[in-house]
C-alpha cells in the first residue's frame, strides 16, 4: 500500500465497513463460525438450494424486520406486525373467496395494511399514547379481525400460478419474496444511512425533545414509519399466503417476538438512536443459519428457540461486561495514582 | 371553594372509581343482552378464570411500576403448572402446602433469574424477558419430553380446589381461588402503598436517577420486583393446574401480553412510577368479564370477540389519557385562579 492510495476517496463499501461497530464485527465473527460449523457438519448446507431455502423459510419475518429496525431506532416498537400479517393474509383469502381477481385483491390488501398502520400512527402521534400500548392492543385487534374474516376455515384453493409465485424461483434461482427482500434491503439501507430522513430517525430516537425543538417534524416521521410498517407487514402476509398456499386465522401467530429478537440481536438499542441495518442483517443471517444448521443436526424447533433466546441475552450481556471490566480497571488505575 | 368535589380525589382513586363504573355498565349492558346473565354459573366462570390473571397482572404491575416489563410470565406459568402437576402425579400424598410452596418458589427462582440480569447485569428488561420467554418455554418442552399432564392422574384435592367454596353471598359463591387472589392483591397493594420498601417501587419507577440520589438501592428494588412477579406467576401456575388439569407444553402461552393489557387497562403507566395494584386487578377482571360475556352474546359470531377486545383496550387507554390530561389542565387552571385571587387579596390588605 502506498501513500497515494490513502488519499483516494473511500468507496461506499469501505464507508459501510467503516460504519461497522465493534458489536457488528462480533456478529460477523459469530456468523462465520456458524457457517463454517454448519458446512462442516452437513454436505448440503452450502448448496445454493439450501441457502435459498434457508431464506425462504423465514422470508416474511426478515422482510418485516427491516422496517422494525427503523422503528426501534426511532425509539418506538410495533407489536402488531404479525397480527397485521395474519389480517392481510386472511383479507386476501376472503377477497379471493368473494371472487375478487388477485390483481385487484393484492392492492386492496396492501391498502388495508397502510390503513392499519395509519390507525396505529394516529393513536401514537396525535393522541400521544405509547406505541407499546397501542400496538399491543392492535396485536389483539388485528388478529381478531383476521379471525372474523376466515373464522375457523382454511382457504387453500389459490390458483397454481399464485402458489408457484411464492414457492418457485422467479429470476435465476431466486423466488419473488427473496427479490423483494433484497430490493427493500437496499432501499432501507439508502433511506436510513444515506438520507436526511434517516438522520432524523436517529435524532428522534436519541432525543425526541431535542428533535422537536430543532424543528424536526417528529410526528410526521413517526407516522411514516408506522404506515410503512403496516404496509410492509400486509405485503409479507400475502407473500406468506403464496408460499404456504394456505390461509388460516393463526397465520404468522407470534412472529412479532422472532422479528424483534432479530432486530435487538443486531445491536439495535431498545432505547432507540443506536444500531444499523448492517447489524440487523448480520443478526438475521445468524438466526437463519443457526436454525437451519440446528435443523440439519436434528435439534428440535423449541430448543432452537431457546438457543436464540440465550443468544439475545448474551448479545447485550457481553458488551455490558466489557464496559464493566473497563470501568473496574479505570477505577483501580485511578485509585493507584 | 370549600365544597368537596369529586375532582379533588387523587387521579388513582378516580381511575379506580371509573373502572368500577365501567364494570357496572358492562354488567348492566350484558344483563339486557344475554338470557340468565346474572347466574351463579356466569359469576363462577368469570371469577375462577380472573383469579389466575389477577395474580399475574399483580406481578406484572409490580415490575411495570419500576419501569420494566416481564414478558416471560406466560412461560413461568406454563412451567410451574407442568412441573407441579408432574410432582403431584408422582406423589399423590404430597402435602398441599408443599405443592403450593414449590410452585411459588419455582416461579420466584425464574423471577430471580430475570431480575439478576435486569438489575445487576443492566440488560433492558424487554430483552432479558424476551429471551427467557423462549428459554423457559424450552425448559418446559425439554422437561416434559412431549408428554402431557392428564386430569385423571391428578390427586382429588387439586381437582376439587377450583370448586371449593369459601362462603356464599346470597346465591353467589365466592370460590377459594378467587378469594385467595383478592387477598393476595390487597396485601400487595397495602405493601406497596404503606410500607417504606413499597414506596421505593414508585420512587424507582418515576425517576430512577432521583431514587439513587435519595439513597435507594434501585437495583435491589428491581430485583425484588422480578422475584415477586415470578412468585405470583408461580402461584398462578398452580391455580392454572388446578383449574384445567390437562397441562400441555403450550400452557400459559400468550399470558405475557394479556397481563400487560390488564395492567394497562388498570391504569398503570407503562413507563413506570404511577398506577395501583388494585387497578391492575380491576383491569384483569374487566378484560376477563368482557371476554366471558362476548362469548355468550347470541347474535354475534364468537369470532368477533378478540377484535372487539383489542379495540376496547385501545379505547380504554385513549379515553384514560384524554381524561387525565383534561383533569390536570383543569386543576392547574383552578390553582392559578386561586393563587391570583389570593395574591390580589394580599395586595388589597397590604395597601
Amino acid at each position: 500500500m502506498n501513500i497515494a492510495e490513502t488519499g483516494v476517496a473511500k468507496s461506499p463499501l469501505q464507508k459501510a465497513v467503516g460504519h461497522l461497530t465493534d458489536w457488528e464485527g462480533f456478529l460477523l465473527a459469530v456468523l462465520l463460525v456458524t457457517i463454517i460449523a454448519n458446512a462442516s457438519m452437513s454436505d448440503v448446507f452450502l448448496t445454493v438450494n439450501n441457502q435459498i431455502n434457508l431464506f425462504q423459510l423465514s422470508i416474511e419475518k426478515i422482510i418485516v424486520a427491516l422496517i422494525m429496525t427503523l422503528i426501534i431506532i426511532n425509539a418506538e416498537i410495533d407489536l402488531s406486525v404479525a397480527s397485521m400479517m395474519g389480517l392481510a393474509a386472511c383479507a386476501f383469502g376472503w377477497l379471493f373467496h368473494h371472487d375478487v381477481p388477485i390483481g385487484l385483491a393484492v392492492p386492496i390488501v396492501i391498502l388495508i395494511g397502510a390503513l392499519g398502520g395509519s390507525f396505529n400512527a394516529f393513536f401514537i402521534t396525535v393522541m400521544g399514547l405509547p406505541s407499546l400500548v397501542v400496538t399491543l392492543a392492535m396485536l389483539i385487534g388485528f388478529r381478531g379481525l383476521a379471525r372474523v374474516l376466515v373464522e375457523d376455515r382454511g382457504i387453500t384453493d389459490f390458483p397454481e400460478w399464485f402458489d408457484a409465485l411464492g414457492q418457485q424461483p422467479l429470476i435465476g434461482p431466486f423466488p419473488l419474496a427473496l427479490l423483494i427482500f433484497f430490493a427493500l434491503l437496499v432501499f432501507f439501507i439508502v433511506v436510513l444511512h444515506f438520507t436526511g430522513f434517516g438522520r432524523y430517525v436517529y435524532m428522534i430516537g436519541n432525543n425526541k425533545e431535542m428533535a422537536v425543538y430543532s424543528g424536526v417534524a417528529v410526528n410526521r416521521i413517526k407516522a411514516t414509519l408506522f404506515i410503512a410498517s403496516g404496509t410492509i407487514s400486509a405485503l409479507a402476509g400475502i407473500l406468506f399466503a403464496a408460499r404456504v398456499g394456505a390461509v388460516r386465522g393463526d397465520v404468522a401467530l407470534g412472529f412479532e417476538l422472532d422479528i424483534i429478537t432479530m432486530v435487538l440481536l443486531g445491536g439495535i438499542s431498545i432505547f432507540g438512536g443506536r444500531g444499523t441495518l448492517f447489524g440487523a442483517v448480520f443478526a438475521m443471517l445468524i438466526v437463519l443459519n443457526l436454525r437451519n444448521g440446528m435443523a440439519l443436526a436434528n435439534i428440535t424447533h423449541h430448543l432452537q428457540t431457546g438457543v436464540i433466546g440465550v443468544l439475545l441475552i448474551l448479545s447485550v450481556l457481553l458488551p455490558n461486561m466489557r464496559g464493566m471490566i473497563r470501568q473496574f480497571r479505570e477505577s483501580r488505575a485511578s485509585a493507584k495514582s | 371553594m370549600n365544597r368537596w368535589s369529586i375532582a379533588d380525589l387523587s387521579p388513582q382513586a378516580l381511575r379506580l372509581l371509573a373502572l368500577l363504573a365501567v364494570m357496572v355498565l358492562v354488567i348492566l349492558f350484558f344483563g339486557t343482552q344475554i338470557d340468565r346473565y346474572y347466574s351463579t354459573r356466569m359469576f363462577n366462570r368469570v371469577s375462577t378464570s380472573v383469579a389466575i390473571m389477577a395474580l399475574i397482572a399483580t406481578g406484572q404491575a409490580l415490575v411495570v411500576l419500576t419501569r420494566n416489563i416481564d414478558l416471560s410470565v406466560g412461560s413461568i406459568v406454563g412451567f410451574t403448572a407442568y412441573a407441579v402437576g408432574g410432582v403431584v402425579t408422582r406423589f399423590p400424598d404430597l402435602n398441599p402446602a408443599f405443592a403450593i410452596g414449590a410452585a411459588v418458589l419455582t416461579g420466584a427462582a425464574f423471577g430471580a433469574f430475570n431480575g439478576f440480569f435486569v438489575a445487576y447485569a443492566r440488560i433492558p428488561a424487554i430483552i432479558v424477558t424476551l429471551g427467557t420467554l423462549a428459554l423457559f418455554r424450552t425448559f418446559l418442552v425439554e422437561y416434559s419430553g412431549a408428554k402431557s399432564i392428564i386430569t385423571a392422574d391428578l390427586p382429588e384435592w387439586i381437582l376439587s380446589l377450583p370448586r371449593t367454596n369459601l362462603f356464599s353471598i346470597g346465591n353467589l359463591d365466592i370460590r377459594l381461588t378467587f378469594a385467595v387472589a383478592v387477598i393476595v392483591v390487597v396485601v400487595v397493594h397495602l405493601a406497596v402503598t404503606r410500607l417504606r420498601i413499597g414506596r421505593k417501587f414508585y420512587a424507582v419507577g418515576s425517576n430512577p436517577e432521583a431514587a439513587v440520589v435519595a439513597g435507594i438501592d434501585s437495583r435491589r428494588i428491581v430485583f425484588l420486583a422480578f422475584i415477586a412477579c415470578g412468585a405470583l406467576s408461580g402461584l398462578a401456575g398452580f391455580m392454572f393446574l388446578s383449574r384445567f388439569g390437562n397441562i400441555t407444553v403450550v400452557a400459559g402461552l400468550g399470558f405475557e401480553l394479556k397481563s400487560v393489557a390488564a395492567v394497562v387497562v388498570g391504569g398503570v403507566n407503562i413507563f413506570g412510577g404511577s398506577g395501583t395494584v388494585i387497578g391492575a386487578m380491576l383491569g384483569a377482571i374487566l378484560v376477563g368479564l368482557l371476554d366471558a360475556s362476548l362469548v355468550r352474546l347470541q347474535y354475534m359470531s364468537e369470532f368477533w370477540r378478540e377484535a372487539i377486545l383489542g379495540f376496547l383496550i385501545l379505547a380504554a387507554v385513549a379515553i384514560d389519557s384524554v381524561f387525565m390530561r383534561r383533569l390536570f389542565a383543569w386543576r392547574y387552571a383552578r390553582r392559578e385562579k386561586l393563587q391570583a385571587r389570593l395574591s390580589a387579596e394580599g395586595k388589597a390588605k397590604g395597601e
